[in-house]
C-alpha cells in the first residue's frame, strides 16, 4: 500500500484558473490514464517526454479537453512511471477526473506522497530525509485533523452504522465458515442480497451529499457581514433560495451564525450568515456580534452588506474598520426601495467592488454571481486546499466501498460460494473506516467471539 | 555429588504435538535430538477434543504435512470418522477434519519418535534453563542431570504450573491428571521472559453404555474419504468409519446452570486464567447468549478401545454435583455415568511477542518455543509451531538462514506472524477469516506452496518433492491447454448444457468460460473436450478451482505482491526508535517494545499508523546510507 500503488492528485493550487494539473505517478500510471483518455495513441504506446493532446471521458461522456504530459521511469520527479494531465474545465472538471483515476484503479495521495517517494527512490538528498518525515507526520496530522473537523456528529454515526451492519453479516459468514455445524447459511445469499442492496442505497445517499457539497465545509469560507436588519439573511435564502435563517424586520433576529453550502458556477461556498453587528448592551445578541467578528479571521470572502435606504453611520464604518485588508464585495441592499446612497461614493470611499442589489427583486444577483467566480477564477480569493483534498479522499473511499459491495451483489447473482461475499464486504468496511479514521484492528475475530456462540 | 551430563544438538521440552513435530523434524535434519517427556504415556496425547483439523485447523496439518510433518501421516493411519467440511461452500474453506482413536494416535506417534534416527525421547520433568550471555546452552532435569545443547525448544503446552478446576475442588496437576511442570517458570522469570496465565477447560467424559442415542440424531462421516496427508493413497484410507452423534441442551440444563453460577469457580473468581472466548464453557455460553435456548452437543467417540465418549459443547469447571445434574437434562443423557468429569485448566504461557517470526527468543539466542506455551490453543496450531521451531532450531545448529513463513503463502505463517505481533490476550484460535489472501491458501494446494520449502531445508524427501513438481506441469499445462479451446455450438453440446440446466450456446464460445458458468466446472465438460489428458483427481482439482475462480485469485496474487514488498524492507534490530521524533509517541513505544522485523509486520502492531510507517520508510532509507 505505502509504496508502489498508482497514485494520483491534483497538483495545482486549487484556485487559480480554469487550468489545473493532475500528476498520477506508480506503476499502472500509464494504463490507468489510458482507460480514461482518448487520443490518436495510446499512451502505453508514447514515448516518454511527450504531450499528448485528447480527451477525457467517463464511459461516452465527454469530460474534458486535455494535454497528457508522460514521464516515464526513471525520468520523473519519483522516478516512477508519471502522468501530469492538464485539464481545463476549472475545479469541477479537476475534481471529477480525479474521482475517474481511482475508480479507473489510482488511489489518492497521501500527504507529501510524491515527494516521499521521490525521496525512497533516491530523487532527494539523504540530508532532507528529517524535513520529508516532519512533513509526512504533521501533513497527516493536519489531514487527519481537517477529516474530523469536517465531519459532522451525524455523518460519523452514519457510517458507524453501515460499518456495524457490514461487519455484522461477514461475521455472521465466518462464524458459518469456522463452525459450519453451528451456523447453516443455507438462504443467506438472499438475504444478504437485499441487506447490500440497502447499504448501497445508504451509500449513495452519502455521495450524492458529498457530491452537493452539503456536508462537508468544502470551498470558499464566505462570511455575510452588516449591521443589523442590513438584509444578511434574506441575501443568504437568496444565494442559497431556500428559507434557512429567520427573516424579520426586527433588527437582531440572527443571533448565532448560520452555514449554508452552495455552488455558483462551479465554484462552492460555504456562506456564513452572521449576526448584525452593532454596539449592544443584549447579551445573547452580544455573543453573536462577537462571533461575526471571530469570522472574519477565516473568512476567504466577505460580503458586506450595507442598507442603501439609509445612510452610512458609525455601525458601517465600525466593520469595514475591521474587514478593510479582506476581499470584501459590497453590496447596497434594498435596491428596490428608495436609496439615498450611491454606488460611485462607496466605490470611491472603501475602494472595493460595489454591486447594488435587491433579494426582494433579484436586481444584481448575476452580477454578485460572477463577480464572485471572477474573484476566484483570477486567484484573488483562496480556499484552503487540504480540505478540498480530504473531501476528494474521503469520497474516493465512498466509492470504493460503494464498488465493493456491488461486488458482492455480483458474486451473490453468479452464485459464487458464501465465503467470496466476505472478501469484499471487509474491503467495503475498510474503506468505510478510513472515512472515519478507524484503523483496522481484530475488529472481526472480535464481533465473531461476541455475536456468535462458537466452538466445543 | 555426580550427576549425569550428556551433549545433543537440540533439546525439545515436551511431547505433545509441538514437541513431537519439533523433535521430529530436528532429528531428521540430521540433528541429535533429545525430547522430554513428563510421562512417556503421553506422548501426543489429546487431552481435549478427539479430532483432528476442522476448518482452518485441517489448513493447518496439509500444510505441515506439505512441509514434512507428521501429524497428517499419524491421523491417516488412526482415524475413525472423516468429514471435508464447508465442501459446499468456496475451496478456500473445505477443511479435513478426522475424529481420532486418540490412544492409537498417541501409541502411533511415539512409535514414529522412537524409531526415528537421532532422535531419544526421556520421560523427566525439565526444572532449569542453562543461559549464559544471553545464550541458551543446555537444560537441567529433576534429578540434577545436566543436557548440554546447541538449542533449546520449549513445548510446555498447558503442564507449566497448571492447575484444574471444578466447583472448590484444585487439583496442582495438568491435563488428564498428569504431573505439572512446576519448576521450568521460575527459570523463565529468572532470564526475564514475560509470562501470561491462560485458562481452558474440558467437557466430561461419559461412558458410551449409559447413553441413549436413539434420542440423538447420526452423524456418519465421507464416503469416500479424503486423507490428510499428500503422501497417503486414497485407497488406503477406505475404512469402516464410526458415528458421531447429534443432541442439544435445553432451557432446564440452563436453568440448573443459571442457579449454580455462584458455585462455578469462573464466576467466583478462583479462576485467574483469561479464557478463550470462541471456546465458552457451557456456563459462559448460558451467561453470554442468553437469549439461545438450546446449544449444539457432538457426542463423539474417544477411540476404538474405550466406551468414553466426549460431549463436545458442554465444557465446564461447574462442582461435580452440578454437572451431573445438567448433564442429565439432556435427551440421551438422562441416565448417563461419568467416566472423567468436566474441568477447567489454568496454566503459565509466555508473552509471544517476545519472540521472531522464527519462533526464537529475541533476547536468548538459541532458545525456541512452540504451542500452547505460546498462547495458542489446539492441537494443530501446536503441531504448526512445533515443526516451524524445530526446522529453525536446526537450521540455526547447522548456521543457516531460518525458515520464516509469512501471511502470503501459510496458515502458519499467519498463525505466527498473529502470536508474535500481535498481543493476544486469551488463547489464540486459527480461523479462516484471519488469513487475508485465504483464496490462495487453500487445503488442496498446500502442497504446491510449501513442498519447496520443505525439501530446501532438507525435511521433505526428493520423492515427495518431484512429485509436487510433476503436479504443477500437469496442472499449469492443462490450464493453458484449456484456455485456447473453443467450443461451438454443436449438438452434443447443447444437449450436455441443458442437462446441467445450463444455457444453449447462440454463438462459439471458450470452454473456460463454460467452466466458470455456476452450474458447470471442469470435470463436467469432459464429454465436449475429446482432447482432455488422463489426469488425476488432484490435478484435475486444482485446474478447476483456478479457472473458476481465476479473477478473484488474481487480485489477491496482486494484494500479495504489494504485501511482500513492505515484509522485504527488512528492518534492523538496533533502530533506535526514540530518537525519531517524527513518529508518535504511541507508535515509537510499541516499535521499541516488539521490535519488529520488517516494515510489514511494523504496519501490523497496533498504534502504528500509516503515517508512522511513511516515516520510518523515509528513516530506514538515512539509516542505510
Amino acid at each position: 500500500m505505502y509504496q508502489s500503488d498508482t497514485i494520483c492528485a491534483i497538483a495545482t493550487s486549487l484556485n487559480s484558473s480554469g487550468i489545473g494539473i493532475i500528476r498520477v505517478s506508480g506503476e499502472e500510471s500509464l494504463t490507468i490514464v489510458d482507460s480514461i483518455f482518448r487520443g490518436k495513441n495510446k499512451l502505453v504506446d508514447c514515448d516518454t517526454h511527450t504531450i499528448q493532446y485528447g480527451h477525457i471521458y467517463d464511459d461516452n461522456e465527454l469530460i474534458d479537453e486535455v494535454l497528457i504530459m508522460i514521464m516515464r521511469a526513471p525520468r520523473s520527479y519519483t522516478t516512477e512511471d508519471t502522468i501530469e494531465i492538464d485539464c481545463h474545465g476549472g475545479i469541477l472538471v479537476l475534481k471529477k477526473v480525479l474521482s475517474l483515476l481511482v475508480k479507473a484503479g489510482a488511489r489518492i495521495a497521501e500527504p507529501g506522497e510524491f515527494t516521499k517517494r521521490a525521496f525512497l527512490n533516491g530523487r532527494i538528498d539523504l540530508s532532507e530525509a528529517e524535513s520529508i518525515m516532519d512533513l509526512i507526520s504533521s501533513n497527516s496530522e493536519l489531514a487527519m485533523k481537517n477529516s474530523v473537523k469536517q465531519l459532522s456528529g451525524s455523518l460519523k454515526k452514519i457510517i458507524d452504522g453501515l460499518r456495524d451492519s457490514i461487519i455484522y453479516e461477514t461475521a455472521y459468514i465466518e462464524s458459518g465458515l469456522d463452525d459450519p455445524e453451528h451456523y447453516d447459511l443455507t438462504g443467506y445469499p438472499e438475504e444478504l442480497s437485499i441487506k447490500v442492496k440497502e447499504l448501497i442505497s445508504s451509500v449513495d445517499g452519502l455521495l450524492d451529499s458529498f457530491n452537493s457539497g452539503h456536508i462537508l465545509k468544502e470551498g470558499i469560507n464566505t462570511l455575510i457581514l452588516g449591521k443589523p436588519n442590513a438584509g444578511k439573511s434574506s441575501l443568504l435564502n437568496t444565494l442559497s433560495r431556500r428559507e434557512r435563517a429567520i427573516v424579520t424586520d426586527i433588527p437582531g433576529t440572527t443571533r448565532d451564525t448560520l452555514e449554508e453550502q452552495i455552488t455558483i458556477n462551479g465554484v462552492s461556498l460555504n456562506i456564513i450568515d452572521t449576526a448584525g453587528i452593532r454596539e449592544t448592551e443584549d447579551i445573547v445578541e452580544k455573543i453573536g456580534v462577537d462571533k461575526a467578528l471571530d469570522c472574519i479571521d477565516d473568512a476567504d470572502l466577505i460580503l458586506f452588506v450595507i442598507d442603501s435606504s439609509r445612510p452610512i453611520d458609525e455601525a458601517d464604518e465600525f466593520i469595514m474598520d475591521k474587514i478593510f485588508d479582506k476581499k470584501v464585495i459590497i453590496l447596497l441592499n434594498k435596491s428596490d426601495l428608495d436609496t439615498v446612497i450611491s454606488e460611485e461614493d462607496i466605490c470611491k470611499k472603501y475602494n472595493k467592488p460595489v454591486i447594488s442589489f435587491s433579494s426582494v427583486s433579484l436586481d444584481g444577483l448575476k452580477t454578485l454571481e460572477s463577480t464572485i467566480t471572477d474573484m476566484f477564477f483570477s486567484g484573488q480569493v483562496k480556499t484552503d486546499d487540504t480540505l478540498y483534498i480530504t473531501n476528494s479522499r474521503q469520497a474516493a473511499c465512498l466509492s470504493n466501498a460503494k464498488n465493493s459491495l456491488l461486488n458482492v451483489l455480483t458474486s451473490i447473482d453468479n452464485m459464487m460460494p458464501e465465503d467470496f461475499f466476505s472478501i469484499d464486504l471487509m474491503d467495503a468496511y475498510n474503506f468505510l473506516g478510513e472515512i472515519t479514521g478507524e484503523t483496522i484492528e481484530d475488529d472481526l475475530a472480535n464481533k465473531i467471539f461476541s455475536e456468535f456462540c462458537m466452538g466445543k | 555429588m555426580s550427576h549425569v551430563e550428556e551433549s545433543y544438538d537440540v533439546v525439545v521440552i515436551g511431547a505433545g504435538h509441538a514437541g513431537c513435530e519439533a523433535a521430529l523434524a530436528s532429528a531428521r535434519m540430521g540433528l541429535n535430538t533429545i525430547c522430554f517427556t513428563v510421562s512417556m504415556d503421553s506422548v501426543a496425547l489429546m487431552p481435549c477434543n478427539p479430532n483432528i483439523g476442522g476448518s482452518s485447523k485441517g489448513h493447518l496439518v496439509r500444510e505441515l504435512d506439505a512441509l514434512g510433518g507428521q501429524m497428517g501421516i499419524n491421523i491417516d493411519h488412526t482415524f475413525i470418522q472423516s468429514k471435508m467440511l464447508n465442501s459446499s461452500k468456496g475451496p478456500a474453506v473445505h477443511s479435513l477434519r478426522a475424529q481420532a482413536d486418540k490412544s492409537a494416535y498417541s501409541l502411533r506417534m511415539r512409535k514414529t519418535m522412537q524409531e526415528t534416527e537421532n532422535l531419544t525421547l526421556r520421560q523427566a520433568e525439565v526444572t532449569e534453563l542453562i543461559v549464559e550471555d544471553n545464550k541458551v546452552c543446555g537444560v537441567k532435569i529433576l534429578s540434577g542431570a545436566t543436557y548440554h545443547s546447541k538449542a533449546v525448544i520449549i513445548c510446555t503446552g498447558t503442564y507449566l504450573k497448571a492447575r484444574c478446576l471444578y466447583g472448590d475442588v484444585i487439583e496442582h496437576c495438568g491435563p488428564n491428571g498428569l504431573k505439572a511442570a512446576n519448576h521450568l517458570s521460575d527459570s523463565l522469570l529468572a532470564n526475564n521472559v514475560e509470562l501470561n496465565r491462560f485458562k481452558t477447560g474440558t467437557p466430561a467424559r461419559i461412558d458410551g453404555n449409559s447413553i441413549d442415542y436413539s434420542k440423538m440424531e447420526i452423524q456418519l462421516g465421507d464416503d469416500p474419504v479424503i486423507p490428510f496427508s499428500f503422501s497417503t493413497k486414497r485407497e488406503d484410507v477406505q475404512i469402516e468409519q464410526v458415528p458421531c452423534y447429534l443432541t442439544y441442551t435445553n432451557e432446564k440444563t440452563h436453568e440448573i446452570i443459571r442457579a449454580n453460577l455462584d458455585r462455578s469457580p469462573m464466576y467466583s473468581g478462583v479462576i485467574e486464567g483469561t479464557g478463550p472466548r470462541y471456546c465458552p464453557s457451557i456456563e459462559d455460553k448460558v451467561v453470554r447468549f442468553a437469549d439461545k435456548n438450546r446449544h449444539q452437543l457432538f457426542v463423539e467417540p474417544e477411540g476404538l478401545n474405550t466406551n468414553e465418549m466426549y460431549i463436545g459443547g458442554m465444557s465446564s469447571s461447574m462442582p461435580e454435583d452440578v454437572q451431573y445434574a445438567m448433564y442429565r437434562t439432556v435427551p440421551g443423557l438422562e441416565n448417563c455415568k461419568f467416566v472423567r468429569n468436566a474441568y477447567a485448566i489454568e496454566y503459565d504461557c509466555i508473552k509471544a511477542t517476545q519472540l521472531k517470526a522464527s519462533l526464537e527468543f529475541k533476547d536468548i539466542d538459541g532458545l525456541f518455543a512452540a504451542g500452547q506455551f505460546n498462547g495458542s490453543s489446539g492441537y494443530e496450531e501446536a503441531a504448526a509451531q512445533g515443526i516451524v521451531a524445530g526446522i529453525n532450531a536446526a537450521l540455526k545448529v547447522q548456521g543457516r538462514e531460518p525458515m520464516i513463513l509469512d501471511r502470503s503463502n501459510s496458515y502458519i505463517g499467519v498463525l505466527i506472524d498473529d502470536l508474535v505481533t500481535k498481543e493476544t490476550k486469551e488463547p489464540y484460535r486459527m480461523m479462516t477469516s484471519r488469513a487475508e489472501y485465504r483464496l490462495l491458501l487453500r487445503q488442496d494446494n498446500a502442497d504446491l506452496r510449501l513442498s519447496k520449502i520443505g525439501y530446501e531445508v532438507g525435511l521433505l524427501s526428493k520423492e515427495r518433492y518431484d512429485h509436487v513438481v510433476e503436479k504443477e506441469r500437469l496442472i499449469n499445462e492443462e490450464v493453458a491447454r484449456v484456455k485456447e479451446i473453443n467450443v461451438g455450438a454443436r449438438k452434443e453440446v447443447q444437449a450436455l448444457l441443458e442437462s446441467y440446466g445450463s444455457i444453449p450456446l447462440s454463438n462459439g464460445i471458450k470452454l473456460v468460460d463454460l467452466i466458470r458458468r455456476p452450474e458447470l466446472d471442469y470435470d463436467k465438460l469432459a464429454p465436449i473436450d475429446p482432447e482432455r489428458p488422463d489426469l488425476s483427481d488432484e490435478v484435475r482439482e486444482e485446474v478447476n478451482i483456478y479457472i473458476k475462480y481465476e479473477g478473484y485469485l488474481t487480485r489477491q496474487e496482486k494484494q500479495v505482491k504489494q504485501f511482500k514488498k513492505l515484509e522485504s524492507k527488512v528492518l534492523p534490530q538496533n533502530i533506535n526508535y526514540e530518537e525519531i521524533p517524527s513518529l508518535r509517541i504511541e507508535a515509537r513505544q510499541k516499535l521499541s517494545k516488539l521490535r519488529p522485523a520488517n516494515i510489514g509486520q511494523a504496519s501490523r502492531i497496533s498504534g502504528v499508523s500509516p503515517a508512522d510507517i511513511s516515516v520510518l520508510l523515509v528513516y530506514l532509507e538515512t539509516f542505510k546510507g
